[in-house]
Formats: C-alpha cells, sequence, structure tokens
C-alpha cells in the first residue's frame, strides 16, 4: 500500500513581483498590488483577484508617521499570509529595540534581523520572497535580497516574485552591476540619478506585466532619500 | 511605622489585619523624588522631578514611553518601574500585534495591578516598591491612573506621588475641577506649577524636571529640555533661588550610571545626563 501523499499544502502563492535599486544616495523600492487566488485551467483561466495589497511595509514607521529617521522597507511576495505576518513580527521587533536602544534600527541592522526572523522558521518557512531597501549608516542606497529562509547579501539591485525571472535580466543589462567577488571591491550601487531610476523601475514592470500572469493592476513605488520618504503609483495592465 | 513581630515576611498578617511589608512598600514610593500627572478631555500631562545624588552622577529617568498611546511616570524603587515598564512595554506590543489596534489603558492597569497583587501573597516575594502614575489615551478618552505596590489601582483627574507630593496635591485639589475643560498649554502650566509646588523654593528648571504628553492627535512623547525651559520662562514659574541647596533624599538606590537615558538636549549647568 503507497503512502498517502499530503494534498492540502499550507501555503498559497499569490504573486507579485518587488524590485529595489540603490542609488549613491537614494533607493527606490517597488512591488505590484496585484494578489491572485488561485488561477486554475478547468476555469478556463478565470482568476480571483484578492484585492490590492500593502506589500511594501515600512520598517522605520512609528505612530504612522513618515520621518526622516525612517530607514527602511521592505517588498515581499509570495504567500500574503505569511509576507502579513512576517510585516507584524518585524514591526514588533523593531518596537522593542526603539524601547531598548532609544534610536530607530538602521537598514543593515534591519537586514540582519529579518535574516535571522526568516531563519527561526527554518523547518515552516514562511513563504515570502523579500527585498529591503534603505539607506546604510552613510547615507549610500542598500538594498539586500532574500530567500525564503534568511540567506542573504547586500547588493546593488535585486527582484523578487513571480515576475523576477523576467526582470532580473533586464536590471542586469541595464545597470551592470560588478560582481561581488572582484577586488577591490566595486560600488555596487547605480549611478544613475534617482529619477531615472524610478523611470527604469516602471519600465521592468510595464514589461513583466506583459508576460506574467501575476503581475499587474498597480505599481507602487516607495523612494528613500535624505530628505525622507515619498510614494508614488503607476496603473499596470489590468488583464 | 515602627517595627514590630509581624513584618517579616509579607504573608504573615498583623492582628489588626495589615500586612506591614505592604504598607512599608508604599513608603519606599513617599521616598521617591516626585511625579505627578493630569489629566483633561483630550491630554495628559506626566511630570516629575529628576533630582541626582551628585553633581558627577546622571539623571534618573523617571518617565517611560509603553506605546504611542501609554506613557508612566515611577515614584520609588527606580529599578522596579524600569521592569515594570518593560513589561508594560511588551504587553502593549503583544495587543497590538494580535488585535491591531492599541491596548485599552484600564486594561494595563489591571493587569500591573494583578501583577503586583502577586506579589503581595507569595513567600518568596516582595512587593513592587514603586508607585506608577499611569498616563494613557484610548477610545474611552484621556485617563490617569495610579498603581500601588499594594494592587490597588485607582483613576485620577490629578494626582501627585513621592517626597514632598503632599504640597502638589493641594495645589492640584484647589483647581482640579477646570481640568476637563483645559487646553494642552494650561494642563503643563499646571503642571510645571504643581512641580514647583514640590520644590519648597528651590528654582524650578528645565534640568530638575521632565515633562510628558499624550494627547489627542499626538502620541506620547517626553518634550525635550529646550521646549521646558521656554515654558518655565513663559509661565513665569522659576521660582526664588534657596539659599543653599542640597541634594535631598531622592530616588531609592543610587542611580547607576549606565541605566538613565538622555531625555533631550544635555543640561547646561548639570551633570550632562548619560547618551546611548
Amino acid at each position: 500500500m503507497t503512502k498517502q501523499h499530503q494534498n492540502w499544502s499550507p501555503y498559497d502563492n499569490n504573486g507579485g513581483t518587488c524590485v529595489a535599486i540603490a542609488g549613491a544616495d537614494y533607493c527606490v523600492v517597488a512591488a505590484d498590488t496585484r494578489a491572485v487566488g488561485c488561477i486554475s485551467p478547468f476555469t478556463g483561466a478565470v482568476r480571483q483577484k484578492l484585492g490590492m495589497l500593502r506589500v511594501i511595509s515600512h520598517l522605520g514607521m512609528f505612530g504612522g508617521e513618515l520621518s526622516r529617521a525612517d530607514k527602511s522597507l521592505m517588498a515581499s511576495s509570495g504567500f500574503q499570509a505569511d509576507v502579513r505576518a512576517l510585516q507584524k513580527v518585524l514591526a514588533a521587533r523593531h518596537l522593542i529595540y526603539q524601547h531598548q536602544h532609544n534610536k530607530q534600527m538602521s537598514c543593515p541592522a534591519m537586514a540582519q534581523l529579518l535574516s535571522n526572523t526568516l531563519y527561526y522558521k527554518r523547518f515552516f518557512p514562511y513563504y515570502a520572497f523579500n527585498v529591503l531597501g534603505g539607506l546604510d549608516t552613510e547615507g549610500k542606497g542598500c538594498v539586500f535580497t532574500y530567500d525564503a529562509v534568511g540567506s542573504y547579501e547586500r547588493v546593488g539591485y535585486s527582484s523578487q516574485g513571480s515576475g523576477a525571472t523576467l526582470i532580473t535580466p533586464f536590471l542586469d543589462n541595464q545597470l551592470k552591476s560588478p560582481s561581488p567577488l572582484l577586488l577591490p571591491a566595486k560600488d555596487a550601487v547605480t549611478p544613475l540619478s534617482e529619477s531615472e531610476a524610478i523611470d527604469l523601475v516602471k519600465t521592468c514592470f510595464a514589461s513583466a506585466t506583459e508576460r506574467d500572469i501575476y503581475t499587474g493592476d498597480k505599481l507602487e513605488i516607495v523612494v528613500i532619500n535624505a530628505d525622507g520618504i515619498r510614494r508614488e503609483y503607476m496603473e499596470l495592465r489590468k488583464d | 511605622m515602627f517595627r514590630n513581630q509581624y513584618d517579616t515576611d509579607v504573608t504573615t498578617w498583623s492582628p489588626a489585619g495589615r500586612l506591614f511589608q505592604v504598607e512599608y512598600a508604599m513608603e519606599a514610593v513617599k521616598q521617591g523624588s516626585a511625579a505627578i500627572g493630569l489629566r483633561s478631555k483630550s491630554h495628559v500631562v506626566l511630570a516629575c522631578v529628576n533630582k541626582t545624588n551628585s553633581e558627577l552622577s546622571s539623571h534618573q529617568k523617571k518617565i517611560f514611553k509603553a506605546d504611542d498611546h501609554i506613557g508612566v511616570a515611577i515614584a520609588g524603587l527606580t529599578a522596579d518601574g524600569r521592569v515594570l515598564s518593560r513589561y508594560m512595554r511588551s504587553e502593549c506590543i503583544n495587543y497590538s500585534y494580535s488585535y491591531e489596534s492599541p491596548l485599552p489603558v484600564g486594561r494595563l492597569v489591571v493587569q500591573l495591578a494583578d501583577k503586583a497583587q502577586v506579589c503581595t501573597q507569595r513567600s518568596w516575594k516582595r512587593p513592587y516598591g514603586v508607585g506608577l502614575l499611569v498616563a494613557g489615551l484610548d477610545e474611552s478618552g484621556a485617563h490617569l491612573y495610579y498603581n500601588c505596590p499594594s494592587g490597588n489601582y485607582f483613576e485620577y483627574q490629578a494626582f501627585a506621588i513621592g517626597s514632598r507630593s503632599q504640597a502638589a496635591k493641594t495645589y492640584l485639589e484647589r483647581r482640579f475641577e477646570k481640568f476637563m475643560g483645559s487646553s494642552r498649554d494650561d494642563l503643563l502650566k499646571d503642571a510645571l506649577f504643581a512641580i514647583r509646588e514640590t520644590l519648597q523654593g528651590e528654582k524650578l528648571t528645565s534640568s530638575i524636571c521632565t515633562v510628558a504628553v499624550v494627547g489627542v492627535g499626538e502620541a506620547f512623547h517626553i518634550l525635550d529640555q529646550g521646549t521646558v525651559q521656554a515654558l518655565i520662562e513663559a509661565f513665569e514659574i522659576a521660582g526664588e533661588e534657596a539659599p543653599a541647596s542640597e541634594p535631598t533624599a531622592a530616588d531609592q538606590p543610587p542611580p547607576e550610571p549606565g541605566v538613565a537615558a538622555d531625555q533631550g538636549a544635555p543640561a547646561e549647568h548639570d551633570a550632562a545626563p548619560m547618551d546611548i
């Protein structure tokens, strides 16, 4: 008698794509807002739209104010319930840090915390694919990219989620980031200006939306620089 | 308060039906430096006297933020107060995490009171030696509570605890009926006046007091020294110089230098508070 295979999974993939690009004194983090329930071939590719979501969470927000002290943004794709749980856990841990140290967590510190939080559930992982963007302690843009169990590295740009396979090669070509293995270490941040980087991100998503069924509806772009944080939105194809 | 054969541990009743250890704990609160609170319909103000044992040491931190909508001022054993405020922060975070809404002040206060009560009924524990003035804002409005080492708690319009708090209480008793309708600035003024009452002639400056506010649309925060000094000058309540100002019996254990955190800008004429 063969073993019965589990036909229920605790995970779901709600799709979505995130991108982050680090500049000399800014960081751009972007994600689409579509969340998909399921796409089934039997129903003729009808999908349930779960609605617009906040996929980018401000890890520097305290009391709902966007202040100059905000340093980190996390964009996540994958299983939305795990994404939300991860956001909440990190927000709580950040609050504890602020109570204990009287200051906000720096982006590199948050990067380590996110990695530890993900690895904590190594044997029942958060199904979340994250990019963390912000300004490091010197005010330079930094992007950290993660896998589902917390393996991370600092990079100049990154893309995660269902459209990542379409976006990453394009960014590789446009941003020509030097290999982290080179010596002497080359700066990973892009020399592009902030507005050029934003346009690049918009182009990435416009293209990814064409071919990836899980990406589309609306694009949320958040930019951190020395003046603080600001948001922008762009419409994407709805089909 | 005198030594007798029924005060050795907290689980011994006296023939008169008193628990002396609990009453001694409340004495510890009276020895701490003064803390006052007052509230209106929309704001709550906490203020406390921050005296140091010597010019060389830093100020003892006596006001703690528990959450955006709750803060606490302590008098008595500040180490006990630190531990309790850590508990409050943890409870606020856990409640927010589960219910995605701020912990109602009344609930937190009851949890604190129950925690204090446990220490009055265990032979291997001692009561917390700290009184807490909990200031908070929730859906039912602005609240000020006082938590006792005994496990009792009461809600107040205005209250003062710690050494020489009676002077402040007298001041507040005369005025409390109008606090409900007071503006934020009036509350601050009354708070600073009340603090001055406890100083008994000593000059009130921002380097010896700490003020914190929470209100509708205003998260709990401690006012920085510059703002407080400006308020003091605006209200003209500095008072006269004391001929010889000596450090009084301040907070219970000598303040540990590593503990206190900077409230705002470093004091100009006093010992600089520790920077973290």
